[in-house]
């Protein structure tokens, strides 16, 4: 196992949240498998029903069960569980009534369809309950079974409701075991054993999302992480040339030289050719721009930042590999 | 890939039978812009327009004057021939809480509206705000004030909630564990759960030892005083869908040209027709282009790369390696509708291009109404 220091270390709960289709699942993965490189042991927790994980790692669905799914660099283990509410019931009924049976006849009856329907703060507690004992848990020897865990948490619109199930619940239930339940995961979910990571791209809105969610999240006193910015394109072009592309200004006679060098064009051709490449530097030129004022719009929130790399294959399970290798070399791992 | 038939949206637009357009799609593909385009559009046709919107952007909903939601239609362009546009931004909780005020007296309305099981319902049940757009579609519809209604429809993890959600949301208030609830109060308000078989016993124990006992109470008071006003819950959820599949309806599917919306696309057009819903076409959006596409990726890449070579004409070879970065995207996102073109040749297509620029005020709305009618 090796010591380098991290930006995160001490926190064993990584909850990777971000507007929706920006990569939350990604992130997580590849945040897990970083995590673990070097010999440690990590969960993934997956929590939407969606079989992200599964798909990302290429395997079948994954059942209500802790297994290991992927082996770190260096050595190191990814374990996952897709937490299913109503299983997460039946395991906390039997872990503190000893009533697996009226556990069962309680799903039977739709109680659980019920319970996430009329209150998603129940399910929520189930959920986080399920993961947050997966932090707390020893081992005989009294070690933790796991250095890490990293939860693939639902969206940023919703993400402080989530984690805040004491709150929650607390208008539907201000005593009894379910109170004293959601009392102990927030006991974890508030501590600094615990960083809540937003992932974005450099859009308007999932950039205006991250920065309400991560207001909502400061003032529920839950602590937040760091900003991964994922899919980032790196820019080919001078800074310089860029600034002037923006105004629309090019030097389309060295282009319409280049081209003809290049063997692509010739005659009036060439001329055309670099006129029509010009518009699209100048698009290029402005997307860059504007990605530029949302990363100092990102300034505000005064966090730790990593980016990742837009891949152009998408997310295979090398590129995954890519990911974490990035990941820790940014320190977020 | 067979080209497509082009989707006409003037044609719909113009057409005066057309009542109401559903935009819909997987989330953040462009159904928000792509419904108040449609309204722009419609009102620079000449219609009175008015979009339902439930998620506009921040700067988007500024522009357009919808700065709270207050669930009534704002008046937000005259066009030159007299067409209109308004708009309005759905709050969901305050549309339910209307349906429960229009349907109980005020002494059960109060008991339900504070009830904390009906707050949890109203405010974050995840298939309430896909009711509720339903439900004020249909008011808007039925009051009929409106020449043409657009709505856009909230972001759901997947384009197939809002068809669902009503459905579901009605089963639930039929449910066995509701009828069990409120059984003991329609026998004559008898100790709650005596009548009931043993297994029920069972359950009542275990729920009592999880939740309290006033949680079960205040659950039960909800459930019944739901169960009182929401008796014609159903109808009004079948009411809804008739009206989607009337002929004056038309869904336009929205899609970004990646897989997984794509996929998304696929389902809800299958969908559409197993419901009989009538479908108008889809709006590929933010589709990238190259103006110079004469040059393929490949040509480029050699070109830039003999340029780097020889080390000359840095920029050229730059400007090539960019280029090279366009057509490949333009080529994946060809590839990724092929599918969906191939599944479905009978569908109508148009692609949008993807702006530099978010779209946040009328002049970029206006920008791709005009998109959506020429394609490209
Ligand atoms: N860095 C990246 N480069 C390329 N594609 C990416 C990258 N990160 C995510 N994606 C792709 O974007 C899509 C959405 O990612 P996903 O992790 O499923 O997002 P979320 O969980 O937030 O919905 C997926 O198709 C994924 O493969
Ligand atoms: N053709 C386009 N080109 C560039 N940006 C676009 C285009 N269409 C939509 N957008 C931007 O994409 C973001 C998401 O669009 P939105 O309509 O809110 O999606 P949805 O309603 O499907 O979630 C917005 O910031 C919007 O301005
Ligand atoms: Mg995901
Ligand atoms: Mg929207």
């Amino acid at each position: 196992m090796d010591s380098r220091d991290t930006d995160w270390d001490g926190v064993r709960l990584h909850v990777v949240t971000g507007k929706g289709g920006t990569g939350k699942t990604t992130v997580a993965a590849a945040l897990a498998l970083a995590l673990a490189a070097g010999g440690r042991k990590v969960l993934l927790v997956e929590v939407e029903g969606r079989q992200g994980i599964a798909q990302i790692f290429d395997l079948p669905p994954l059942p209500y069960e802790e297994r290991k799914i992927a082996v770190a660099p260096d050595g190191g283990d990814v374990y996952a569980l897709a937490i299913d509410p109503e299983e997460a019931m039946l395991d906390y009924m039997e872990m503190f009534y000893g009533m697996r049976r009226a556990g069962r006849a309680l799903t039977r009856m739709g109680i659980v369809d019920f319970a996430t329907t009329v209150a998603p703060g129940f399910r929520d507690v189930l959920v986080t309950g399920k993961t947050t004992e997966a932090v707390r848990r020893r081992a005989k020897n009294g070690k933790r079974v796991y250095d890490a865990v990293v939860l693939d948490a639902p969206p940023t619109g919703r993400i402080t409701r989530f984690l805040n199930v004491t709150q929650e619940v607390a208008g539907l239930a201000k005593v009894g075991p379910i109170k004293n339940h959601s009392d102990l995961v927030s006991g974890v979910v508030k501590s600094p054993e615990t960083a809540v990571h937003f992932v974005t791209l450099l859009e308007e809105m999932p950039v205006q999302e991250t920065l309400d969610g991560l207001a909502e999240l400061r003032s529920a006193g839950l602590p937040p992480g760091g900003i991964f910015i994922n899919m980032v394109r790196e820019s080919l072009l001078p800074q310089a040339v860029l600034d002037s592309a923006v105004k629309g200004r090019f030097d389309v006679g060295e282009l319409t030289l280049g081209l003809k060098a290049a063997g692509l064009a010739d005659g009036a051709d060439a001329a055309a050719v670099a006129e029509s490449l010009v518009g699209e530097v100048v698009e290029h030129a402005r997307r860059t721009q504007i990605e530029r004022a949302e990363r100092a719009s990102l300034d505000q929130a005064d966090l730790p930042r990593y980016e990742l790399p837009l891949l152009a294959d998408g997310v295979d399970l090398a590129g995954l590999y890519e990911l974490a290798a990035s990941i820790r070399n940014q320190g977020a791992a | 890939m067979k080209k497509p038939a082009p989707l006409d949206v003037d044609a719909i637009l113009d057409d005066r039978g057309t009542r109401i357009i559903v935009c819909c799609g997987a989330g953040g593909v462009g159904k928000t812009t792509t419904a108040a385009a449609l309204g722009l559009r419609a009102a620079e046709r000449g219609r009175g327009a008015v979009v339902l919107t439930v998620d506009p952007a921040r700067r988007l909903a500024q522009s357009m004057g919808l700065s709270e939601l207050d669930n009534t239609p704002r008046l937000v362009h005259t066009a030159e021939g007299g067409g209109q546009l308004f708009a309005m931004m759905l709050d969901m909780k305050r549309t339910f809480d209307e349906i429960i005020e229009a349907h109980a007296d005020p002494e059960r309305a109060r008991q339900i509206l504070s009830n904390p099981f009906y707050q949890s319902l109203s405010s974050s049940f995840s298939g309430t705000q896909e009711y509720m757009a339903m439900e004020k579609l249909g008011q808007l519809r039925r009051s009929d004030e409106w020449d043409l209604i657009i709505v856009d429809t909230p972001p759901s993890r997947s384009a197939l909630d809002f068809l669902d959600a009503p459905e579901r949301l009605g089963r639930f208030l039929d449910g066995r564990f509701i009828k069990l609830l409120t059984a003991p109060a329609k026998a004559g308000g008898r100790s709650a759960f005596r009548l009931l078989n043993a297994g029920f016993g069972l359950v009542a124990g275990a729920m009592t030892k999880l939740l309290g006992a006033q949680v079960l109470k205040d659950l039960q008071t909800f459930v019944s005083a739901l169960d009182a006003v929401f008796g014609g819950f159903r109808q009004r959820a079948e009411m809804t869908y008739r009206l989607l599949q009337a002929p004056g309806t038309a869904f336009v599917v929205v899609a970004a040209p990646e897989r997984d919306a794509m996929r998304e696309a696929s389902y809800f057009v299958e969908r559409l027709a197993e419901e009989r819903m009538p479908l108008a076409g889809l709006v590929v959006n933010r589709v990238h282009f190259s103006p110079a596409a004469g040059i393929s990726a490949a040509r480029s890449a050699a070109a830039a790369e003999d340029l780097e070579s020889k080390g000359e004409h840095e920029l050229t070879a730059a400007v090539l390696r960019l280029h090279t970065g366009r057509m490949q995207l333009a080529a994946r996102e060809h590839r990724e509708q092929e599918h969906f073109v191939s599944a479905h040749p009978t569908v109508p297509v148009v692609q949008v291009r993807a702006m530099s620029e978010d779209v946040h005020d009328l002049a970029g709305l206006h920008q791709i109404g005009e998109l959506l009618a020429s394609g490209a």
